[in-house]
């Protein structure tokens, strides 16, 4: 019986673990699919991750050596090429691996397993089936990795991080970019990838634009792009035709769940994650969930702050038994897409209790309130706001005490 | 007067920058900002991250970055030289694989365990 298992050896994997371990668990297993740890981020070559955590900007590869060297140190065990096939209520954990199917028990689990893409089914793009379509990650895997291009004359349609991080990637090794279609009216990235992906390399962000038709037989031979209206409806009138062989697909992200879903813990419809307190434990007793499988973070560094409180807690499950007493809920209100955690314990949470979450559209100078009723519980100030960055607030948890339910909401200054 | 989004980290600050007041900076919120404006106008430079072939390892590429910025305009040639480089495992995280990048002064290191 381990004290902890954590499914996935990704950033939050490895973060959960660590901490796990740090505060006294010492039986610990780490269960991960890929032949390494350090997932996503193995892909992910560019910089700019840890200058939160490490306060030094690292590439993905760093960012993952310094982890896997602080697990490494520690005595928690690593079993790789390993799949989790299922997790029971009971904390019943079956997996294959090259030593076969077995069942493992443990007192706490970590669900740590990341996300993945959504791909061109999932968005339904009218057209032929030719080869030449990828999701931006899927060429981020080869080009990286593999050391093989996707194409050579590339359109992207999304404005994800991931789909601007490739633009510059691939015009660097000598691929065309000829643009990168949004249909939104903003976009979906941060906006340094827009200037340091796009502009440094004069690529054009089509925003409110998307693709209506592809063509080819065997390989992709051009597309149709489209300006749409406000219900992004493509407008007649309006086409664009490129002659390319190459889509990459950056249309967002959908946090892994199957094995949450099948274990019966309940799942926020909105972050397509589960329902988390603020120590990130989910509807089951002894089971906490971080990192993308909660919500799509823009930031590793968030990632690793997150996980290392959902390893705390576990250790703190195992170490000292069940939290106990009610909890305050954690709603979405005006202009606020969803909050992670959704709920919050009343008697045993900390101080300051870390709030994140997404606004719906682009704001200017604009405010963050937090309420209950007509009652204004903690304001707080932003410049500017934007559905690609995700907002985090620290709310002091005694002004909290005496409510069932706070909304967080947003609106302009 | 130029407006700039800082492109240090991910915070993304709204720099302005003054040209007729010795380039000086507002909008930031580190001193990274304020070099990066300054230097945005004057002499922009990139990390340039990318990868280079190694033989002998679980995988054929090995990722590779510049240990500080370079110039902007040395991106393309930079890559080219990079083509030349094989490494071969095993190759430490940190390891430089090139040196004095193109004459910039500034080497080329590897990003991982190979």
């Amino acid at each position: 019986m381990y004290d902890l298992a954590v499914i996935g050896g990704g950033p939050a994997g490895l973060a959960a673990a660590y901490s796990a371990y740090e505060k006294g668990l010492r039986n610990i297993i780490v269960l991960e699919r890929d032949k390494e740890l350090g997932g996503i981020l193995n892909q992910c070559i560019h910089n700019g991750f840890g200058l939160h955590r490490f306060k030094e900007e690292l590439s993905g590869p760093e960012y993952a050596h310094r982890y896997i060297e602080m697990v490494q140190d520690t005595s928690v065990e690593v079993k790789l090429d390993t799949m989790v096939i299922e997790i029971t209520p009971d904390k019943k954990i079956f997996i294959d691996s090259p030593s076969g199917y077995e069942c493992i028990e443990a007192k706490s689990i970590v669900l740590s397993m990341g996300c993945r893409e959504r791909t061109r089914g999932a968005i339904s793009i009218p057209g032929t089936r030719p080869s030449g379509v990828f999701t931006a990650g899927a060429a981020q895997r080869y080009l990286n990795m593999e050391g093989l291009m996707a194409g050579k004359r590339v359109v992207i349609l999304g404005s994800g991080d991931i789909g601007l991080i490739m633009a510059r990637r691939m015009t660097l090794e000598g691929a065309k970019v000829l643009a990168c279609v949004e249909v939104m009216p903003y976009s979906g990235g941060l906006t340094r990838n827009i200037v340091q992906c796009l502009n440094d390399f004069d690529i054009p962000l089509y925003l409110s634009h998307t693709v209506t038709e592809i063509r080819g037989d065997k390989r992709l031979e051009g597309l149709t792009v489209m300006e749409v209206d406000e219900n992004r409806r493509p407008i007649p009138g309006t086409e664009m035709e490129f002659d390319c062989d190459t889509l990459l697909l950056s249309v967002g992200l959908i946090p892994e769940n199957e094995l949450t879903r099948g274990a019966g813990i309940e799942m926020d419809p909105r972050t397509n994650g589960a329902y988390v307190f603020e120590n990130m434990e989910t509807s089951i007793e002894g089971v906490f969930a971080c990192g993308n499988v909660v919500h799509v973070h823009d930031l590793v560094d968030f990632v690793s702050a997150e996980s290392a409180r959902a390893g705390e807690a576990a250790a703190d499950y195992v170490l000292n038994g069940p939290v106990k007493g009610d909890y305050i809920r954690v709603q979405n209100g005006d202009a606020v897409g969803y909050t992670v955690p959704q709920k919050i314990h009343r008697d045993t949470a900390a101080d300051k209790i870390d709030v994140f979450f997404r606004v719906r559209s682009v704001f200017g100078k604009s405010q963050i309130v937090i309420s209950s009723g007509d009652t204004e519980i903690q304001v707080f100030k932003r410049p500017y706001m934007a559905p690609g960055e995700m907002e985090h607030i620290v709310i002091s948890a005694d002004k909290l005490k005496g409510f069932d339910t706070v909304t967080v909401s947003a609106k302009e200054a | 007067m130029t407006e700039l989004t800082c492109i240090c980290c991910p915070m993304g600050c709204r720099l302005t920058v003054d040209e007729d007041n010795d380039y000086a900076v507002t909008g930031n919120t580190c001193k990274r900002g304020a070099v990066y404006g300054r230097n945005e106008l004057m002499n922009p430079t990139r990390v340039l991250t990318t990868t280079v072939a190694i033989d002998g390892a679980a995988h054929g590429r090995m990722p590779v970055r510049t240990e500080d910025a370079i110039p902007k305009g040395k991106l393309f040639d930079a890559i080219e030289e990079l083509k030349k480089v094989h490494l071969t495992s095993p190759v430490h995280c940190g390891d430089v694989v090139l040196e004095n990048l193109l004459g910039t002064g500034v080497n080329v290191i590897a990003s991982r365990d190979l």
